[in-house]
């Protein structure tokens, strides 16, 4: 019957229906998403159910597309029932709204369902009844956001000074109480409305690291399972964030901690000492009696070494490059917390103990998970807001700038009971267990205890150290332009932690081991 | 870098043990830093140096000679002592390389900065 008929019309009925549906989805594009499809043929089509909303993936959609050329963008909204794309030329974009219209795809579920395309000015949604003029730069609707690199031409909003005029008495405005009475209705004429957004020019810092977007993807280190793993968070998570943060960081850290003063102060005269991660080279010049050389992986913190008149060199702690035995004492200070398996932290362990003489001692601290201790909150955790000068003096190496930058309001109150039952679930779990593995290291949030053993520890970078010495006490993020964050990886030590550590090596005896300042110490003596 | 300070480092390249040492010195750029003279701490850097070390580094940068072997009653020679303090103290190599002498390997040494640092393959696990 069907072929009988063709002839007579101009359309088949296949294609009739086709075009019917074709304009069905084109009226309701414009009313439910405010989208025009236009009649001529333009680089862009609207693909009407090729959504992600209809079950139909990118992977789908695009080598279809490209059959008919080359897709210049091809714009998937999240949960919307079309997409849009648009080709390098019209002839392509002709060639696929005539052999695309009607086309079958099978969706994720199976199903099949059916494209149909219109063309479109512009890959972009045009408010139905709607002008919009932008400012500064142009919003794109599609995926709600600015393109920050092309700014508008011109057209920049200026901020000026408001003079604000007392609202006349008489007038009474916008607020409606229960008496309807006194309820009128006017009819809608032309509104103007204003929408303010602020384009963010530097990386997230938001203080909800966990859930946001941008700092997600900053942050998308694992537990190491493998060796290699581990060398490649300390790679991702600890050199190369010190390489990038060195200045700031040395810019902080000039007071030496007193305990290891003393260590320094205490050896003889004419003592070889080796300063393994010595950073920006504060010990290297405490004791003029001895002959002190430094280490670090950064080159731009040995550099700083350098600067100040020091002995020092770039090395990895793992693979020191002194002789054996030749030195009278070492010191690893906030070093041996940065590497990420148990099995490195026991060979850093021994590479200091391979430079040591027989008799030479080494004074090792790491980060304690315990920032509360016999009752006592760590200088970490009570940090005073309004003493910034004590603050410098007395601060721990291992990350005190971040506090200052962003403190939480209700880090001082915190509840002790909760601290305290933090650590002891984690202990009931066993600092090696590793049931944790494959999930995402947490970012720690700074000045609070530790919740977990490995850790992403934010720094905040000020670009300019120098220059701005003053920190500002509170939360601050709204004065300053907060600069980009780092995350470096972080194990914090339990209580006996380091000692086990230490006593695994064959051919040592401990001194001495306390906790200083939320950090845990241990003097060992070669034997 | 100091001369005391190239005393102390070895190469650590992988499986070279105890044969990296001494780091063959080539300098292209040497400074003289005047320090102040402390005839004890010196005497006491005397029995801590490999001195036949210290010999080749020197010799490499063709400096004074440096005696075959610490002399006897050194700790009381001051003409000795200032002289292995210069040696040991003053001379800074600022540019130059370090040559592992087991494997070949150099390492850069850079406005007076050794940069040791090995790819993984090189470390010794």
């Amino acid at each position: 019957m069907d072929s009988n008929h063709q002839s007579n019309c101009k359309l088949s009925k296949t294609e009739k229906k086709l075009l019917r549906k074709q304009i069905k989805a084109s009226h309701t594009l414009l009313r439910h998403e405010g989208i025009e499809t236009v009649s001529y043929a333009t680089r862009s089509l609207i693909v009407a159910n090729g959504g992600l909303g209809n079950q139909v993936s990118r992977n789908q959609l695009l080598p279809v597309l490209e059959k008919c050329g080359l897709v210049d963008a091809l714009l998937m909204p999240p949960n919307k029932p079309y997409s849009c794309v648009r080709y390098k030329t019209v002839e392509e974009s002709k060639k696929a709204y005539d052999t695309l219209n009607g086309k079958e795809i099978v969706d994720d579920l199976g199903q099949k369902i059916s494209l149909y395309l219109n063309f479109v000015e512009k890959v972009q949604k045009s408010l139905k009844h709607r002008r919009v003029k932008h400012f500064g730069y142009e919003f794109h609707y599609e995926s709600n956001s600015v393109d920050k690199d092309k700014p508008l031409p011109g057209g920049k909003i200026t901020p000026r000074k408001f003079d604000t005029v007392q609202a006349s008495k008489g007038h009474k405005s916008g607020i409606i109480t229960s008496d309807v009475e006194d309820l009128t209705l006017n009819k809608r004429g032309i509104r103007t409305s204003f929408t303010f957004r602020k384009v963010r020019q530097t990386p997230c810092n938001c203080s909800y690291p966990l859930v946001c977007d941008s700092q997600m993807k900053e942050a998308p280190a694992s537990f190491p399972e493998s060796d290699k793993e581990a060398l490649q968070l300390e790679q991702d998570y600890v050199h190369r964030v010190y390489e990038e943060i060195a200045r700031h960081f040395s810019s902080t850290r000039h007071t030496p901690w007193p305990h290891i003063v003393e260590f320094l102060k205490a050896l003889p005269s004419g003592s070889l000492v080796a300063d393994i991660g010595c950073g920006n080279g504060k010990y290297l010049g405490i004791n003029k009696e001895l002959y002190m050389i430094g280490c670090d992986h950064s080159q731009n913190l040995v550099d700083i070494c350098r600067e100040r008149q020091y002995q020092a060199f770039v090395c990895d702690a793992l693979a020191v490059p002194i002789r054996s035995g030749s030195c009278d004492a070492c010191i690893s200070i906030a070093v041996i917390h940065h590497f990420a398996t148990a099995e490195r932290r026991v060979a850093a362990l021994q590479e200091l103990v391979r430079l040591l003489r027989p008799g030479g001692k080494a004074l090792i601290y790491v980060w304690a998970m315990e920032q509360e201790y016999n009752k006592k909150k760590s200088k970490y955790l009570r940090e005073n807001r309004t003493s910034q000068g004590m603050k410098e003096e007395i601060s721990n190496d291992t990350s005190m700038q971040e506090l200052l930058v962003k403190q939480l309001p209700n880090v001082g109150n915190q509840d002790s009971a909760h601290s305290v039952s933090s650590i002891n679930d984690f202990q009931d779990g066993g600092y090696n267990s590793r049931n944790v593995a494959n999930s995402k290291l947490p970012v720690h949030t700074n000045r609070t205890s530790f919740h977990s053993q490995d850790l992403l520890v934010p720094w905040h970078l000020k670009e300019n150290p120098g220059k701005d010495k003053h920190v500002e006490p509170f939360g601050s993020l709204g004065s300053r332009d907060p600069g980009p964050v780092f995350h470096r990886y972080y194990h914090v030590f339990c209580e006996g932690e380091l000692e086990a550590a230490c006593q695994t090596l064959s051919n040592i005896s401990i001194l001495q081991s306390y906790y200083d300042q939320g950090n845990w110490c241990v003097i060992l003596q070669k034997v | 870098m100091r001369l005391l300070t190239h005393n102390l480092l070895t190469s650590h390249v992988r499986g070279v043990g105890p044969r990296g040492f001494p780091l063959r010195l080539q300098a292209t750029e040497v400074r003289i830093n005047p320090v102040e003279f402390n005839p004890d701490f010196i005497a006491r850097m005397i029995p801590k140096v490999e001195w036949a070390a210290l010999l080749e580094a020197a010799d490499t940068l063709h400096l004074i000679e440096v005696p075959k072997e610490p002399i006897q009653g050194y700790e009381r020679n001051e003409e000795f002592l200032r002289k292995m303090h210069h040696v040991l103290l003053e001379v800074e190599v600022l540019e130059g390389t370090l040559q592992c002498p087991e494997s070949g390997r150099l390492f850069p040494i850079s406005r007076g900065i050794p940069n040791m640092l090995l790819s993984d393959e090189e470390t010794e696990t």
